[in-house]
Parts: C-alpha cells; structure tokens; sequence
C-alpha cells in the first residue's frame, strides 16, 4: 500500500487540512519512479523543478491562501500536450528537442487547481499506434507482465498510474489511446464527448478525432480530475461549453432500469477469456438493474476501416507542417529546399508514421479522394446514424473495451492490419465523439487486466461515469494492483 | 483566320483587417521581418486557427458590392503543398463553398459597356515571404496569415484593355466599400490571368495558359495583348498551344514560360477539422449590406446629374476613390465644381500620370487647390501663372497664397502702370499698329503678348486688352486727323 493508492479526494482533503504535504507526495513520486521506472520506462522527461513546486504549494497553504481542487496531486502527462518548460517530443526524433512556447489549455486548468507535474510520458509516436512500440525513444512495459506492452498510444500514461508513478495521468485519444491502455494496465481510461476538452496545445494527430482523456486507478479519480478539464476555450473553436456541472457530485446515483445496448459484432472473433469476463460484467450490470440486450449495428463493422483512412488522411495533413524549415528536426548538409524535406521527414519520422502518412495521402489524392476519404466520411455518417438509432432506445452501449488483453512486444508490430483491429471497439466513440470508459472488468489466466467500455450518447459524460462507477462499486477489479 | 482573345482574371485582395485570419498579429505592411508572427501563424505544433470575424465581415462586403450570392453554409478547406513561405504545409482556403458567387462588374470601353460576370469570390489566407540573399534564403512570415480574397471571373474578357478595365472598376470597387486598400504596389492587389485565343465564331475555348508576375495595370494590359498574339502566332505556323505558367517579363515585356501545367501539384483539398463549417446570420448580412457606402457607378451618377459634369469626366473622376475623395474635398471647400473638374482632369492627373505617382504621395491638400482656383475666380493671378503655382504647390505642399507672394507673381491691376507699358510697346512697334489700323485684327494678340512679356506674364490679360484697345483708336485718332 502506497499513498498513491488512495483515492484523490481523500488525498486533497489530507493536504489540504495539514495531515500530509505536497513534498511528501512529491518525494513519493520520485521514489516510485526511481523504484521502478527502469522496469517500467513511462517516462520521457522528468520535471526537474518537482520538489520546488511541491514547496511553493505548501508556501501557499501556509500563507492562508485558497487551494485549487488538485492541490499537490503529482500528475504525469503524455509528452503531446505542452507544458511551458519541458519538452514536447511526441516521442518522436522530429520533436526531439523542441520547446513549446506556451501551456496546452489543460495544463493551465490543472496548474490553476495546483496539481504538480511530475513529467512527461511516453507514446507511440505522434500516438499513432496501440502498444507504445512506435516510440523513437523507449520502450514502456506492462507493470503487470514487463514482456507485455502497456497498450498504447498513451502506453506511458497508463504505465505510470498502474505503477503507482503518478496519482493520475493525462492521455489523448483518437482511436481508444486512453480506453485501450486503461484495459491493459487494469485502471480506468475516461475519454469524454468529443470538444468537452480543448484541444489547444495538444499536438494534433488527427484532428476530427482527437480527445484529451483522464487516466486514473479509480472512476470516481477520474470523474473528479475530469471536472476540473472540460469547458469551452476560445482558442478551440471545436470545443463544447461547460453546460453540464461537475460530473464527481452525481456518481452514486441510481443507474436502475438504464438500459444497455451490447453489439453483436463485439462478442464475436473475441479473446475467449476477454468474452467470459464481459459476460460477467453484463451479469454485474443486470443486477444492477441495467436491462441488457444484444444488438446488430450492420455498419460496425467498417468502423476500422473508415477510421484508419480519415485519421490518416488528418495526419498526412497536420503533420505536413514539420518540414524541418522553423523548428524540428533538420539535417545537417543541405543542398536544396527538396532535399531539406525529404531528409527531415524520412530521418524525422519512424516507420508507423510514415505509413500513414502515406496512406493519408494516397487516401486524399486526386483520382483516389472518392473511393476512399470520401466512401470513408459516408460509412463514418452511416455509422453515426447507426448509435443515433441505437440511442434513441438505449442508455449505453457496452462491450470490451479490446478484443485481447495486452500482447507482447513485437507481436504485431510487423502486422499493422492485426495492430488495428486491436482498435475496432473503441474507434466507433472516436467516428462518432461519443464518451467512452474503460473500467476494469477482471483478470485473464495469466493474471493480465481485461476491460469493460461502457460509451454513452454524445454530452452524456456524467452517465458514463455514474454507470461506471456503479459497476466498479459493485465490483473488486480496481482493487487488485501489479506485484512490480 | 481572325482570332478572339478570351481572359479570365484570379484576383487575389488583402483585406484591411487589423489582424490576421487565424490569430492575432498585426497586419501592417512594411514591419520588421517575423515581427508580426506567433505560434499559430508559425504553425507550432499545438496550436489551432481562430476565425477573424472581421475578415469574415469584409469579405462579405466586398462579395455585396460585386453583386455576388452569399453562400450561407460555408467552411474552411485545406489546400496543401510544401514550399517553405507556408508553415503549416497548406492554405486555409474555401473549395467548395466560396463565401460569394455569381457576381459582376460592369465596364466600358471605347463606349461600350459590358458585363463581366464573377464566379466566385473566397476567403483564404496569404502566405510569408521568400527573401533570396547571397547567404542563403530567408523567410519572412509577416504576410503569412493575412487574409485574403480571391475573386475569379468568367472568361468573358475579350482583350488585354478589357481587362484593364475591370481590373480598374474591381479595384475602385473594392476600395469604395473600404475593404482593402488595393495597392498592386505593395502586393494589396494581385492579379493573374488565364488567356486562350479562338476563330472568331468559334464557341468551345482554346488551351489557356496562365500569367503571373503582373505587377501594374498597364503590365497586365500589355501581357494579355504579348500572350494573345503570340498564341495567335504559335496557331498560324501550324503549332499548338501548351497548358503552362508563364511569367510576364517586364523589361522586355514578353511573357516566358514557367511551368507546364500537367505537372501541377494535387492540393488534395479537404474540410479543416479544426474549424467546423459555419453559417452566416441573415441579419448579419442585411447589417453588412446596409453599411456599404457610395460605389463608383453611383457617385459617377451623382457628378453628371447633380454637378453637371460629363460622363466621361465623371468616369475618370471617380476611377480611384482616392482621387474622387480629393475632388470632392476640394468642392467641399469652395470653388466651381466644374473649374475645379477641369483642373483635376487636366492639371492633377496630368501631372500623376506623368510622374507616376498616385494622389497620396503628393503633399498637396484640397483646401489649397480651392485656394488657387479662387486666387483665379478674383483675378488675384491669371489662368497661366496660375499653372506656375500649381506646379510648385504639388511638389511642395505650401498653400497658393504664400507661393504667389514670395514669388511675386500678383498680377498687375495697377492702371497707371500698364497704361505706360502700353504706350512704350505700341512705340516700339509701329508696324503691328499700322497692321491693326490697316484691320488686321490678329496684330492686336502680338502685342498683347508683348505686354505680357514685359511684364513677365503678371499683367492683368483682360486690362491689358482694353488699354491697347484704347491705346490704338487713339492712334486712329491721330492718323484721321486733320
């Protein structure tokens, strides 16, 4: 037992009435990380300035002054969001030494509650992937089997929190990079409506997708974090308003006679242990007193198709920008403006990147536009449709959050069709900006985490997060925590 | 075989804004390189475009005063291609939902006039700045984010002097609604244009090219006139024309290739997904509408009908709004509206065009052309020492008053002083007298010229001619004598 495996509230509450200080939970991510973050590798660059930021948070409270809701809480954040201070690398060579010039949005909101940053956490590159193998720099394990990964792209994220490194970790999320790792590392991967957070500082990776998400050990954390990140920003004309009001407040509500839509689609060509562990949890659910019907969503099934060509064809064009020219990676002996690009793109980018960057824009390119980014935009509108129907008679849409539990290293790195069918339960929330959970749900065999997603309607985020923590009150899987 | 020349312009205007389209630079022209740049007109990683409602607003209006539909439901496109002077890799532009289409302007040459219809007007944002040094290239990214409008016409021109023209209307348009200050000089304005040729009768096109690097009125004008006949040329040896860019040379005005067309880049143009499609209030529009003052068709109308002055005149007259505001100031400060015309249209012009300026880079104001026109009006000087005036008072700026003082050009309306000029030149010329005794009447014009030349042009014309007149039927007097 750590101080980290207390709940959040509980550990601002201690602090904030004196029992315990911001150093001491300062000093205790260090040890944590320096315990065991050679095993684990989540982190790409600790914060340096730790202690001393620890120190002015305790100046405050002695000075009288009014403490933010994540007072002193140590927080690691996936190194695609900005903090003004540190790098922000993307886990990418083309990235490797660059600065941002400001905070991302989130982490204003996070320094404006005085939560401390403990460091930046590793990725896939440019979170294009589902393992976090695609990083240029490290390799993150699994606390739970160091030969398997941490699920990515928030691999690092993930890591840290089932590790104990943090109290609780941001994570971004186009295709399940939150849910999918949550899975994985047996905690909680909260990804909200899309434009509940704003986007700005968060690099972006495909933009219609994109969604910052909270990773934490407990639903009732990650409500309680998440109410202190969403609401409108002017500088993210995407964003949604802040129309709904803390979300923490309402978990304990009743979540008898909701009603719960479980895919077909998702219970077929599914781990077997994956699938006895769901249908545990939907017998949970049901004694909850959530009705729980099987359904057919005929255009599921293109869901991993659309979504890899949109996303791709986003990034081909976000990421058009690192051309080595103002900032970023540039190779030295340059003859010309062509050459100039080719070798920043082809040394600055790995291989994953480069392949879909590839096929974004084959996807985009004339000739091609309308067998693919269009006939993919039509089946994202079918697919739309398709939860609009099932929402207009259910509450939820429920399911495995992965068809696996974590794969080991190497598994299907070669085999980037195999690598995105890991993804196919959680794009369909990224296709349509639905909030989405992944709760733990149990163990496989061997002792690796599986998860539950539980998706609701678009802005219905604080429903997610009341039937997820009933499921998880009504369960022990959060409980249990990696030997490490 | 006769030809047909047929052209189509792709304007592209920076609107005055006083901030970029994205973010919240400054826009002035003429600042420190990169001085007006941030992280988003930078293209960091992170950051997100943020509309500029006022360029929105701007290119409303200028679609209004174009006559052009305005498109409801509209967005932002992606246009992408690499060159370093466009950070993020592509322009924000709009594809298929041109904020204005369907518009026109209406032109006239050799007295003829003709609508030229507008397809489609959009908003998009300019790029930096190439800076070629010995030292290598540089960029300057002041200019990259500025927004734009690009305004493309039917292919209904019909020669380089029509093209001209409605450049010259588009321009005094858009300058009119005070939504860009249309300077080709310093980039405001640019214009490219697309130029095929065709037998006469023929209806279908015939291969275009595309002209750039035109950089005044009068280039465009002489590369569309260069382009059509060397098509022309290119098809009577038997030849044919390529799909190509070419750049017009100014020095030796020809156009040269550039580029061939077949090789273009694919834009592969797709909706922004970080700036989700919008709609433009119908109240908005109406409150736009409402605010679009005076355009040149109308103010034209307004100087034949309330002033008087002829078409043609008020044509020239309100070609550039900055030379409209000028007359009208001047008006406004006092004097006949129609001498004032003329000596807009003869002396003001006259002496821009010859030097090649425009009306704000003379230091001239109205209030002093009013002044000169009235030290005409009371006789304070005459109608040429007056152009003497003129010419120091444009280059210089001081007000006529104190130029006809310290140059000592009053005229002379002392009697007494004439009368003795008078009777020295009709002594020393005897035989101009016996002509004009003799009644030729034209003798009486050279020794008025005599007087005025004595007198070194300050003479009083009409007292002058009375007292020669006087001065000579005394000398009738005499010779009838008895």
């Amino acid at each position: 037992m750590t101080l980290f495996d207390e709940r959040i509230p509980e550990l601002v509450r201690r602090m904030k009435d004196g029992e315990l200080s911001p150093v001491e939970l300062a000093e205790e991510a260090i040890r944590r990380i320096e315990d065991v973050d050679t095993r684990v590798g989540s982190f790409l660059e600790r914060n340096d300035a730790l202690l001393q930021s620890a120190e002015q948070l305790l100046d405050k409270r002695n000075r009288g002054e009014a403490l933010g809701a994540l007072y002193g809480l140590p927080a690691g954040i996936k190194d695609n969001i900005a903090v003004k201070g540190m790098k922000l690398t993307c886990a990418s060579r083309m990235l490797a030494d660059y600065r941002p010039l400001d905070d991302a949005v989130v982490i204003e909101r996070l320094r404006a509650e005085d939560a401390l940053f403990v460091g930046k956490l590793n990725l896939d590159e440019f979170a294009m992937g589902s393992s976090t193998e695609t990083s240029a720099f490290q390799k993150t394990r699994n606390p739970w089997n160091p030969e398997t990964v941490p699920g990515g792209s928030s691999g690092g994220s993930a890591a840290a929190v089932a590790a104990r490194e943090v109290v609780f970790a941001l994570g971004t999320d186009s295709g399940g990079s939150v849910r999918q790792p949550a899975s994985f590392t047996g905690i909680v991967g909260f990804k909200p409506t899309y434009g509940r957070i704003p986007r700005t500082g968060v690099v972006a990776f495909a933009s219609s997708f994109d969604t910052v998400g909270v990773l934490a050990k407990t639903v009732d954390d990650a409500a309680y974090v998440y109410d202190q990140l969403h609401g409108y920003d002017e500088r993210d004309t995407t964003s949604l308003p802040r129309d709904a009001e803390a979300t923490f407040a309402t978990l304990g509500q009743d979540v008898r006679g909701l009603r719960a839509a479980v895919p077909e689609e998702w219970l077929e060509n599914i781990d077997p242990e994956v699938k006895a562990r769901i249908e545990e949890a939907l017998g949970v659910m049901e004694g909850l007193g959530i009705g729980v019907d099987v359904v057919r969503l005929p255009h599921l099934s293109y869901a991993e198709a659309a979504y890899t060509i949109l996303a791709s064809a986003e990034a081909a064009s976000n990421l058009a920008r690192f051309d080595g020219v103002r900032y970023g990676f540039r190779p030295e002996g340059i003859a010309d403006i062509d050459e100039l690009y080719t070798r920043a793109r082809s040394a600055g980018f790995g291989w994953e990147v480069k392949r879909r960057l590839m096929l974004g824009t084959f996807a985009l390119s004339a000739g091609r536009y309308e067998d693919f980014y269009l006939k993919a935009q039509k089946v994202r509108t079918r697919i739309r449709e398709d939860l609009a129907r099932v929402f207009a008679d259910y509450d939820l849409i429920v399911g495995p959050t992965a068809p696996t539990p974590a794969f080991h290293f190497k598994e299907r790195l070669d085999d980037p069709l195999k690598m995105y069918q890991n993804d196919r339960f959680t794009v369909p929330a990224n296709l349509a900006g639905l909030p989405a959970i992944s709760v733990p749900a149990g163990f496989s065999g061997s002792g690796l985490p599986i998860g539950l997603q539980i998706m609701g309607d678009a802005t219905d985020d604080a429903r997610v997060l009341q039937v997820a923590y009933a499921f998880q009150e009504a369960t022990l899987h959060h409980v249990r925590r990696p030997a490490l | 075989m006769t030809y047909e020349t047929v052209v189509g312009l792709e304007v592209h205007v920076e609107l005055a804004t006083k901030t970029k389209l994205f973010c919240e630079c400054r826009t002035d022209f003429g600042a420190e390189p990169n001085a007006n740049t941030c992280p988003i007109c930078l293209a960091h990683p992170g950051t997100l475009p943020r509309l500029n409602e006022e360029a929105v607003a701007l290119a409303i209006k200028a679609a209004l005063s174009l006559g052009c539909e305005i498109t409801r439901e509209t967005k932002f496109d992606r246009k992408h291609y690499f060159y370093p002077d466009l950070p993020k890799a592509y322009q924000m532009s709009q594809f298929d939902r041109p904020i204005g289409q369907n518009g026109f302007v209406e032109i006239e040459v050799d007295g003829e006039k003709k609508r030229i219809r507008i397809e489609r007007l959009h908003l998009e944002e300019d790029a930096g700045k190439l800076v070629h040094t010995p030292a290598g290239t540089l960029v300057d990214f002041n200019r990259g984010g500025v927004p734009l409008i690009e305004i493309v016409s039917a292919p209904d021109l019909r020669s380089g002097k029509e093209a001209r023209a409605y450049l010259e209307k588009l321009r005094a348009i858009l300058a009119y609604a005070g939504v860009s200050d249309v300077r080709m000089e310093e980039g405001s304005l640019r214009c490219d244009a697309n130029v095929s040729v065709r037998p006469l009768g023929e209806t279908r096109f015939g291969t275009k090219t595309e002209i750039k690097n035109m950089n005044s009125l009068s280039s465009v004008e002489k590369a569309i006139e260069y382009e059509a006949a060397r098509q022309v040329e290119v098809l009577a040896q038997g030849g044919t024309i390529r799909q190509e860019t070419r750049r017009f040379d100014e020095a030796r005005r020809v156009t040269v290739a550039m580029r061939a067309k077949e090789t273009a880049a694919d834009y592969r143009y797709f909706p922004d997904p970080d700036m989700v499609p919008f709609t433009i209030p119908e109240a908005w529009i109406d409150e736009i509408r409402a605010s679009i003052p005076e355009l040149p068709d109308e103010r034209r109308g307004r100087y034949i009908e309330q002033w008087g002055l002829s078409p043609y005149d008020a044509g020239v007259l309100t070609l550039e709004k900055d030379v409209s505001d000028f007359f009208e100031a001047t008006v406004a400060a006092g004097g006949d509206v129609k001498t004032i015309a003329n000596w807009m249209m003869v002396e003001v012009l006259g002496y821009l065009n010859k030097h090649q300026k425009t009306i704000r880079d003379v230091p001239m104001t109205p209030a002093h052309l009013a002044q000169l026109v009235r030290l005409i009006e009371d006789g304070t000087i005459s109608g040429r020492i007056a152009k003497t005036v003129f010419q120091e008072m444009i280059e210089s700026g001081a007000d006529p008053k104190s130029i006809v003082e310290a140059k000592g050009l009053l005229q002379i309306q002392d009697v007494s002083l004439l009368e003795e000029v008078v009777s020295r030149v009709v002594e020393a010329h005897p035989q101009s007298v016996a002509d004009y005794l003799a009644g030729k009447e034209r003798a009486l014009g050279h020794l008025v010229g005599q007087v005025m030349k004595e007198t070194k042009g300050k003479a009083n014309p009409k007292l002058v001619n009375d007292l020669l007149q006087k001065a000579l039927e005394a000398k009738r007097a005499d010779h009838a004598g008895p």
